[in-house]
């Protein structure tokens, strides 16, 4: 059997190697990229906040992915959610700053874009839910209607005439989320730092996450004993596509004040092998995303600097995903053998 | 309204349909045959993105649209040789493998532009047609269907030829029982591995192409992430068609026509966003599915992998 902690770095160690052989093949050197990448992210300070800043839309999303995927459900439609939720914000928090103290307006901003989010869910766990329609496509087709819808809103109803690029009306500084100490990170890290542990919690430690559970492991059985599968479902999607929106919210409401046409991170697919990584657990994604966020940072500079454009973080997430499947797989394997 | 249909904005609206529809008919049927045997082919996509950046570049070098169709459907092999090796032989998740092919496609044909083209986007000559004598000369609907690349008429073809392949062979039979009763095809002495190793290659064959086919006719250029869900649309078809190739080819126009539509409306000078027209297809796809999502059809044994001798 494969212990638990090279299952874990296994896969990543794997990843970095065979991602350095095709930095390698494309003519550059995979240890001094590395290298950058960790100088960059890790033991810079300023790029040690970057890092931790960006972690609280990753955290988030991961922790409404370990809902959903523990539920059994595959909620790919991340990209949409986070968008909505982020242009609510950023087309709202302007104007009721203008009447409201800054904490209630950060207040009433992350329940519309949790809403927000969660609307966009709704579809694909009616149709699930109704005809038991695979959420896979369904979600994804929402997340690229959702990425153009969110595009049409900030260009046309909430645009800023102000402005000569399009995007909405800004946050002032002073009103957005509260920074930590003498840091530049904002405070969402510790939102999304509380949603993660609270999921953890709620998924493992009470009879709502038992049922989830279960409706995910076996959705007949789960009816046989009784469940409202149906409404488990929605409460499924809808908490799934709740967090993501907080995540979108506290990126507009922490980082940017605004937000501009044609903005799309695209954190959603990127989060996907990070949840695995940590089996769906709370706790240990937050060591991942952590990894993660670095490499992002670290990329994100290295590709100014050395010239490798940060498509090849998308390699990378590709690689992780593959070794952990194959680690899995060969893990499932000797343990078979065990048993005969 | 009365002055927007002229002729020439029909004969461009019908254009466009067929230059859209290719591809997603080729995607459809692609993912069609796949899920007939049981393998849910997520990484429909990355085969795509892989084709339309093979067949752009070989095409750019040689000059060849044969052969930028015949380097695309290999790329699109080449990624689905992945998946026939995790998800077919090595029975892994194959949904997590189709995201991570997906994913990787774009990665690494966004890196292999970068480095080969830096940030110019090439484009190539015009497509060479094959016109047919006598069909083309019909106004409005001659330039449209009977002036193409002849790569057109052999998808439209290939309809049919799936469709008697399901339906009159063996080949297609096994295809049948891979998806519906893997243990059953197995006891009747045909490997079940084999037969949905054969049918995600085909997919990638006919993904690729598609994804040349985007590259090199649609666009007659490569844009990283150019795919923009063509794939995922060609699963939707897929889906609905419940196994006849004929209901794919409906589904292609239908989506080719609409998304057409909006195109030349811009065109003729109303003013729509690009957003949403690009915003669309996928609405169309929503709509669609809510209205016949009970008529929807999968194979039982779906994303399920084989292995003998268990219950």
């Amino acid at each position: 059997m494969i212990s638990s902690v090279s299952r874990v770095l296994l896969p990543i160690v794997l990843a970095l190697v065979v991602g350095g052989l095709i930095l390698l093949a494309l003519g550059k050197d995979p240890l001094a990229y590395y290298d950058y990448v960790l100088q960059r992210g890790l033991f810079n300070w300023s790029g040690f906040q970057q890092t931790v800043i960006r972690s609280s839309p990753l955290l988030l999303i991961a922790s409404g992915l370990i809902v959903a995927f523990r539920a059994g459900i595959w909620n790919l439609g991340v990209d949409g959610q986070f968008l909505l939720a982020a242009v609510a914000s950023a087309a709202l928090a302007p104007v009721l700053i203008l009447s409201l103290p800054s904490w209630l307006t950060i207040v009433i901003c992350c329940v519309v874009s949790i809403l927000a989010a969660m609307a966009w869910s709704l579809v694909p766990a009616f149709l699930k839910i109704r005809y038991g329609l695979n959420e896979i496509i369904t979600t994804l087709m929402m997340t690229f209607l959702g990425i153009s819808f969110a595009n049409v809103l900030v260009k046309l109803p909430f645009n800023d005439p102000n402005n000569s690029v399009p995007q909405t009306m800004t946050l002032p500084v002073a009103d957005r989320l509260g920074r930590l100490f003498d840091t530049t990170i904002h405070s969402g890290i510790i939102i999304a730092l509380a949603a993660v542990f609270a999921v953890h919690f709620v998924m493992t430690r009470t009879a709502f996450g038992l049922r989830l559970q279960i409706v995910g492991a076996n959705p007949r059985a789960a009816k046989h004993a009784g469940l409202s599968v149906g409404r488990l479902t929605y409460a499924t999607f809808a908490l799934s596509a709740g967090l993501v929106g907080l995540g979108g919210a506290a990126e507009i409401l922490g980082v940017w004040g605004t937000m501009r046409a044609d903005w799309n991170p695209a954190y959603g697919l990127l989060v996907v092998p990070l949840v695995f990584l940590a089996r769906f657990n709370g706790i240990a994604v937050i060591g991942f995303t952590l990894f993660f966020a670095i490499l992002m940072i670290g990329g994100e500079s290295a590709s100014r600097r050395l010239g490798v454009p940060n498509f090849y973080v998308l390699v990378l997430v590709a690689l992780l995903l593959i070794f952990l499947a194959l680690v899995e797989y060969l893990d499932h394997l000797s343990r078979q053998r065990k048993k005969a | 309204m009365g002055g927007l249909f002229t002729e020439i904005f029909v004969a461009s609206l019908l254009f466009g349909a067929v230059t859209v529809g290719i591809p997603l008919l080729l995607a459809g049927l692609g993912e069609q045959i796949s899920e007939k045997a049981g393998v849910l082919n997520i990484g429909i996509e990355g085969m795509m993105l892989m084709g339309a950046y093979g067949g752009f570049v070989v095409a750019y070098y040689t000059g060849s649209f044969w052969l930028g169709f015949l380097a695309g459907g290999v790329a699109g092999m080449v990624v689905a040789s992945l998946m026939v090796l995790f998800c077919v032989i090595l029975s892994m998740n194959q949904i997590v493998i189709g995201i991570a092919l997906t994913i990787g496609a774009e990665g690494l044909t966004a890196l292999l532009h970068h480095f080969q083209f830096s940030r110019t986007y090439p484009r190539l000559s015009q497509v060479p047609t094959l016109d047919i004598p006598g069909l083309k000369e019909i106004p409005v609907i001659g330039p449209a269907f009977f002036e193409r690349h002849a790569i057109v008429y052999l998808a439209v073809l290939l309809v049919v030829f799936v469709a008697w392949l399901f339906r009159r062979t063996h080949i297609g039979l096994n295809l049948q029982a891979a998806g519906d009763k893997p243990a059953a095809l197995d006891a009747a002495g045909v490997d079940v591995k084999l037969t949905r190793a054969g049918a995600v290659l085909s997919t990638g064959l006919l993904a690729g192409i598609g994804g040349a086919f985007m590259a090199n006719v649609g666009a007659g250029l490569f844009v990283p992430h150019m795919i923009h869900g063509a794939g995922f649309i060609g699963i939707v078809l897929a889906m609905l068609a419940r196994g006849h190739p004929f209901w794919v080819l409906l589904g292609a126009a239908l989506f080719g026509g609409s998304l057409a539509l909006t195109t030349a409306l811009q065109v003729a000078g109303l003013n729509i966003p690009t957003d949403v027209v690009q915003m669309l297809p996928f609405a169309m796809v929503i709509v669609v599915l809510v209205l016949f999502a009970r008529h929807s059809y999968l194979p039982p044994a779906l994303a399920l992998p084989y292995h003998r001798g268990e219950r």
